[in-house]
């Protein structure tokens, strides 16, 4: 007997991934393309069983050093936007630095050569990511949150906002509320 | 996570002949490896799209006017699939006024590109959109909330 069958690739790696994941008992969430968070508590024995049995299904952990960094690099930008209050005033070269233990002119050399932006560029990104949750929270002014992101005045915030995004905070409220209410008719 | 050795696949459904022809110049001077496949209307594009077996783009550039299916309708018929969720859709368009922008992006594009009319200015704007977009599909940011224009 011969069967036809059809498939997508992308969601039978995703199951594999859910599978194996629960199986071993790692706690995890799957971003996008390619991308897993782990817990950290994750033993090396487990990591090597997880790491063998995605080789079966020719799914590979990329393990290198400078990936990793850039990923570190990442992380402590994205941990020192969200603070919960408000952001570090330290400068962010002095931070990352102290934080990673390399050249700030390392960590940049690094991160613009296999991003394709810098870390000034990135920075900015992550600002105004969390600018857009907080006005789509709704629980603060403008003045608020550019204050909580350390941003001299609420016209530097808009202009950094128009600068990544291209429209303006105002704007960018409009068009995520007439969006939802599409979709949820 | 995506890297330098995988391609970014990249999608263009433009019907203007000299159109596709200067997009496809701009896109060969990135230095990111891709991967371009050119439609010349909204309908060969959706049937490649609803292809089970076709390897899905990071980013889809959509004209405005084409025949036989306009770009608004792919871009509603794209919206509509849960199977495109991560697909970005950059809207490639003539018009600049804020209603027509406002409008793409409520019906679920990611990026507005007003086309250049020179060839350098195209080269940077397309630049600048490809690496935005690859910020969002590398660093876990909300795609739900991403609009850029430019």
């Amino acid at each position: 007997m011969k069967l036809y069958i059809n498939y997508d690739g992308i969601v039978a790696c995703r199951v594999i991934l859910q599978e194996t994941l629960e199986r071993l008992n790692i706690k995890y969430q799957l971003l996008d393309l390619g991308e897993i968070e782990i817990s950290d508590d994750v033993t090396e024995e487990t990591f090597a069983e997880l790491q063998a049995t995605l080789d079966r299904y020719s799914i590979h952990i990329v393990n290198n050093q400078k990936s990793q960094l850039i990923q570190k690099i990442k992380d402590t930008i994205v941990e020192m936007v969200y603070e919960k209050d408000k952001m570090p005033n330290t400068t962010i070269s002095h931070y990352l630095s102290e934080k990673l233990n390399f050249s700030y002119g390392h960590l940049a050399n690094i991160f613009s050569e296999n991003t394709f932006t810098s870390i000034e560029n990135f920075i900015i990104i992550q600002k105004v990511e969390r600018a857009k949750k907080l006005i789509i929270e709704e629980e603060l002014t403008l003045t608020e949150i550019s204050y909580k992101l350390n941003y001299s005045s609420v016209a530097y915030l808009s202009s950094q906002f128009k600068k990544v995004t291209g429209l303006t905070p105002s704007t960018f409220k409009r068009i995520v509320d007439k969006r939802r209410r599409l979709t949820n008719n | 996570m995506l890297t330098n050795d995988k391609p970014l696949r990249i999608l263009l459904a433009d019907d203007d002949e000299d159109d596709r022809t200067f997009f496809s110049e701009a896109i060969a001077e990135l230095k990111m490896t891709n991967q371009l496949t050119l439609f010349n209307d909204g309908k060969d594009l959706m049937e490649y799209l609803n292809d089970p077996e076709s390897d899905l783009p990071h980013i889809l550039f959509l004209d405005l006017n084409m025949p036989y299916k306009n770009g608004l309708d792919c871009l509603k018929e794209i919206r509509a699939n849960p199977r495109f969720k991560n697909v970005s859709v950059a809207i490639y368009s003539t018009s600049s006024s804020e209603k027509d922008i406002e409008d793409t992006f409520i019906e679920g594009a990611n990026i507005y590109i007003k086309k250049p009319n020179n060839f350098s200015e195209l080269k940077r704007v397309i630049k600048e959109v490809v690496h935005m977009n690859w910020q969002f599909h590398t660093s876990g940011l909300n795609k739900e909330t991403f609009f850029f224009s430019i």
